[in-house]
């Protein structure tokens, strides 16, 4: 990792929106979403389900065609890509997926699976050297190389993200979107995930997009964190400092509504009203409004932004203003 | 967990077990399933080896009236015809038609209807309505009828009744490899597939296509039924085969005139359709319980 | 254990065995599972995907699928009666009255083509009876069943709604009124949130905290959450393959550990204090029921096993009147003295 600058952006969103129309009219699914990755660094992507966080990752990597906003990576807008340089691009970035169920083709076996993406891009000549390397890949994230014939139905929720892992490092990446891989799994076997990923990401320098509703866990994996509400980036800052010093309001109820196993901290939770809806036709005001239990006249007439109230601790909210 | 794996030492690697094989271990175990797979075996070589048993022109056409309306004997296993052809032989040599056009029929239609459904179903959008608004149109049409009406345009040939069976097929096939493919289109390891490069055209045939050929498959062996019945229901009609070619259907139609004195001559042709369709939809059935995956 | 006798037991499981037989293989569910819930109080069940925790519940409303599943051996007590000496026309007036279960999935326990009102007032009207004694009628079953929509926290007019015009949390909480309509003795949860958002999490589970309260409900709560075991549970049994391997109350699970698969349950949590810590999760995979090893079946995972671990099921070891473990690494003395994986 040494070799890495860690301090240069490897991607950098500006202004990302995915629409999606519906009978009901426009939903903002991604509603302007700007923030940087460095080299090497992970950021945690929070939210409830509907947030959007899923749908920033698919757009950055184009799996979504975005509305509009700049996804530059490297140095290079994806966005302008055309479609043979983008399938080309897809070696540099990757993504492994929540289900490791329905992630992976029922009807190839695991080394068929990891083969496919060098086997697409041609990168190896032989069919000894493709071999040579599934094994590799098999070792590197813990499957037995017996099992290389084998379907994925004959294995376990954990092996299966294993699988998935590997066919994402094949083509050896800068940069891989994480959805939610830890979620489908037991806690005992999501530790073992958790580290394998963190293994990996110092071996090889990878950059993270880590997308979880798991607080705790993101907490544990990530450099920095923001939290999505309803397609928009409501906070974003390093994570020690956003745990510490949580601003949003919205923030602050995620945070204490965390169960924690530990029977002697007794937070006092604070329970919001009413639920997420869905960001159809959205008015300009604050989205959040609704449920908050600050909510102003200002905040249901006019829009926050992200404004940055401490070191690289960016917040949008009017409360933010008095402070 | 892999059955096999247990004989763990050291780099022993799980044996690569075909699918196919899988689904053809649970096929035998359904026993009707093998009873209709055994039935149509008969029926396929006694297609295959007609002209084995029985010469065409000196047996299965040549008339011979001395010989005409004969009960069923050793001599003559169903006995013979109004104009003294022997009606085994006929019974033989029909089901070389009925399943070549059963069998051809199905090609076209799966191919054509597969490819329009597979487009619709995976592109979904504008594409997927046009498509299927136009082979909603054909479905509007019962297919007996609209097979009536391109016999009658066109003329009746075996070539005909196969053009005619293919199209009117088609939509049908449209829809079920339509909604087959919908559900695959929208599962992860289809977005997994995108993610690492793959074309569209990848995408389609390697991932998409084999996970849902199930339901296809199904489709197929039943469809085969169907044809066969409809160029029987077109022969009775006059519509279909015409004679002296000898075809299930046609036969039915011209021993109905000696119904009361030589039940025979109906009730054989009558008893092939009906158990080579039986034969075809429990072989159907158990194609279906042994392709699902979630059964295993 | 004497004591038990004393205490006043809302369901008391002895010894229960649950194979699942199919032509793949006898699937060994449950393994002897032992479970107390006293009145009025709340069991935590805890343990991963397979390991039993569904199976215990569908067994004490007797809901197991049959065939292919059967109770082998044991006892389920409700309220000191044997639920496996009930007729299935008992077992019926039993389900939803005196004991009902909700399930993890809301958006399928729910029938989406009548309305929420109806399904509350259904069981309602099937097991409540008037002043007469004959059963009640409908109409205040519906006026029963909005009721119990308030108490859920949904405005009673939305009774006539139907299911898709509810969210999930909404649907959960319509769930649980269904659940509650006739003032249980015993609620089974399984697993109630996990299907929910956190923020959503929080308001559902501070809802049934109140209820239980307020109604003195027994709740067995199934969960592989610690943090909600930590939050609304009295007592807690750790299952592993089928078999109750550590039980005890909140403070004797939580700050007196015992067993090392409980320890490893803790390690593999992230901790929210220390982030940077490295996750020390269990090795291996949860063992395959149909194929269980001969001694403990934590054996292969465990990283203090011993070679007698592998041939012997290991016994039941009491730390005090309530909290055993079933470890080979203890005994008598040692077991009360802070443990030998020291936490």
């Amino acid at each position: 990792m040494s070799e890495i600058n860690t301090n240069k952006p490897l991607l950098e969103v500006k202004g990302l929106k995915k629409y999606f129309s519906t009978k009901r009219g426009m939903l903002h699914a991604v509603d302007d979403v700007t923030f940087t990755i460095n080299h090497g660094k992970t950021l945690g992507v929070v939210g409830e389900s509907g947030c959007g966080k899923s749908t920033t990752g698919r757009s950055i990597l184009r799996l979504l065609e975005p509305t509009g906003g700049d996804v530059i990576f490297d140095g290079e807008d994806v966005l302008k890509l055309d479609k043979e340089q983008m399938r080309k691009k897809r070696q540099e970035m990757q993504i492994i997926f929540q289900d490791p169920f329905s992630s992976l083709n029922p009807r190839k076996t695991i080394a068929e699976t990891i083969a496919e993406p060098m086997n697409i891009h041609g990168i190896l000549k032989s069919k000894d050297e493709v071999d040579a390397r599934v094994l590799e890949l098999m070792d590197t994230v813990g499957l037995a190389r017996r099992l290389m014939n084998v379907y994925p139905h004959e294995l376990d929720g954990g092996r299966r993200q294993r699988i998935g892992i590997a066919r994402a490092l094949s083509l050896n990446p800068k940069f891989i979107v994480c959805d939610e891989p830890v979620s489908a799994l037991d806690v005992s076997i999501q530790a073992q995930i958790l580290n394998l990923l963190e293994d990996l990401q110092e071996e090889m320098g990878l950059t993270y997009m880590f997308i979880t509703h798991d607080l705790s866990v993101v907490n544990h994996f990530s450099d920095d964190i923001a939290v999505m509400y309803l397609g928009k980036l409501i906070e974003k800052a390093p994570a020690d400092e956003l745990f510490a010093h949580p601003t949003h309001p919205y923030t602050q109820a995620l945070l204490s509504a965390i169960p924690e196993p530990n029977i002697h901290k007794k937070t006092e939770r604070i329970l919001l009203k009413g639920e997420i809806t869905s960001p159809i036709e959205p008015k300009p005001v604050c989205r959040f409004a609704q449920r908050c239990n600050y909510a102003t006249d200002k905040c249901r007439s006019q829009e926050p932004q992200l404004k940055e109230i401490s070191p690289n601790h960016f917040v949008s909210c009017f409360l933010c203003d008095n402070m | 967990m892999a059955k096999n794996n247990t004989n763990v030492n050291g780099e022993a690697v799980v044996k690569k077990q075909n699918q196919w094989v899988e689904a053809w271990k649970r096929l035998t175990k359904n026993w009707s399933a093998m009873a209709g797979l055994a039935i149509l075996v008969i029926i396929i070589l006694a297609a295959i080896f007609a002209d084995v048993l029985y010469d065409y022109d000196n047996v299965v056409i040549k008339q011979n009236i001395s010989a005409r309306l004969q009960a069923p004997s050793a001599e003559h296993w169903f006995g013979t015809d109004e104009v003294g052809r022997d009606v085994f032989a006929r019974i033989v040599h029909g089901a070389r038609i009925s399943l070549a056009i059963g069998l051809s029929a199905n090609v076209v239609s799966l191919t054509i209807g597969g490819i329009l459904g597979a487009c619709a179903g995976f592109y979904g959008g504008k594409l997927d309505m046009i498509i299927m608004r136009i082979m909603d149109v054909f479905l509007a049409i019962p297919g007996t009828l609209l097979a009536i009406c391109i016999m009658a345009a066109l003329g009746s040939s075996v070539t005909n009744v196969v053009i005619a069976m293919a199209v009117s097929g088609c939509p049908g096939y449209a829809r079920i490899v339509r909604s087959a493919v919908m559900p695959v289109r929208d599962m992860e390891y289809v977005e997994a597939a995108r993610a690492i490069g793959c074309t569209n055209k990848r995408i389609i045939f390697a991932h998409v296509i084999p996970n849902s050929l199930a339901p296809i498959i199904v489709q197929a062996t039943m469809h085969v039924a169907s044809v066969i019945l409809t160029i029987a229901g077109l022969s009775f009609l006059g519509l279909g085969i015409s004679p002296p070619t000898p075809e299930w259907g046609s036969m039915l139609s011209a021993g109905r005139a000696y119904i009361r004195g030589n039940s025979y001559l109906t009730m054989f042709p009558g008893l092939a359709i009906m158990i080579t369709i039986l034969a075809l939809n429990l072989l159907g059935d158990g194609l279906r319980d042994a392709l699902d995956p979630r059964l295993r | 254990m004497s004591e038990n006798m004393k205490k006043d037991l809302e369901l008391d499981i002895k010894n229960l065995v649950v194979e699942f037989r199919t032509d793949a293989g006898v699937t060994q569910a449950l393994n002897g599972l032992d479970l107390e819930i006293e009145k009025g109080k709340t069991l935590g069940l805890v343990g991963e995907t397979g390991a039993g925790k569904t199976t215990t519940g569908l067994s004490i409303l007797q809901l197991i699928p049959d065939p292919p599943g059967i109770i082998v051996d044991g006892s389920i007590k409700l309220a000191g009666e044997d639920v496996m000496m009930k007729s299935e026309k008992e077992m019926e007036k039993i389900r939803g009255q005196q004991v009902s279960m909700i399930f993890q999935d809301p958006m399928t326990s729910l029938n989406p083509v009548m309305t929420v009102e109806d399904q509350i007032a259904e069981v309602v009207a099937i097991h409540e009876v008037d002043a007469n004694g004959k059963p009640i009628a409908y109409s205040d079953a519906i006026k029963r069943a909005k009721e119990m929509l308030e108490l859920v926290g949904i405005p009673g007019d939305r009774g006539t709604e139907y299911p898709h015009q509810f969210s999930g949390g909404m649907k959960q909480r319509v769930v649980i009124a269904i659940a509650l309509a006739c003032n249980p003795k015993l609620l089974i949860a399984d697993e109630p949130t996990t299907a929910l958002d956190v923020t959503i999490q929080a308001q559902v589970l501070e809802m049934m905290k109140g209820l239980r309260d307020k109604y003195g409900t027994s709740m067995l709560m199934i969960t592989h959450d610690l943090g909600i075991v930590a939050e609304i549970c009295d007592a807690v049994s750790i299952i592993y393959a089928g078999r109750v391997i550590e039980h005890g109350s909140l403070e004797d699970i939580f700050d007196n550990t015992r067993h090392p698969y409980t320890e490893g349950l803790f390690n593999s949590l992230p901790d929210l204090d220390h982030r940077e810590q490295r996750l020390k999760p269990i090795k291996g995979l949860m063992p395959d029921p149909t194929n269980l090893p001969k001694g403990c079946a934590f054996c292969p995972r465990c990283d203090y096993a011993m070679e007698i671990c592998q041939t012997q099921k290991p016994p039941r070891v009491y730390r005090n009147d309530e909290h055993y473990v079933e470890c080979f690494l203890y005994n008598e003395q040692n077991i009360k003295e802070g443990g030998v994986i020291g936490r």
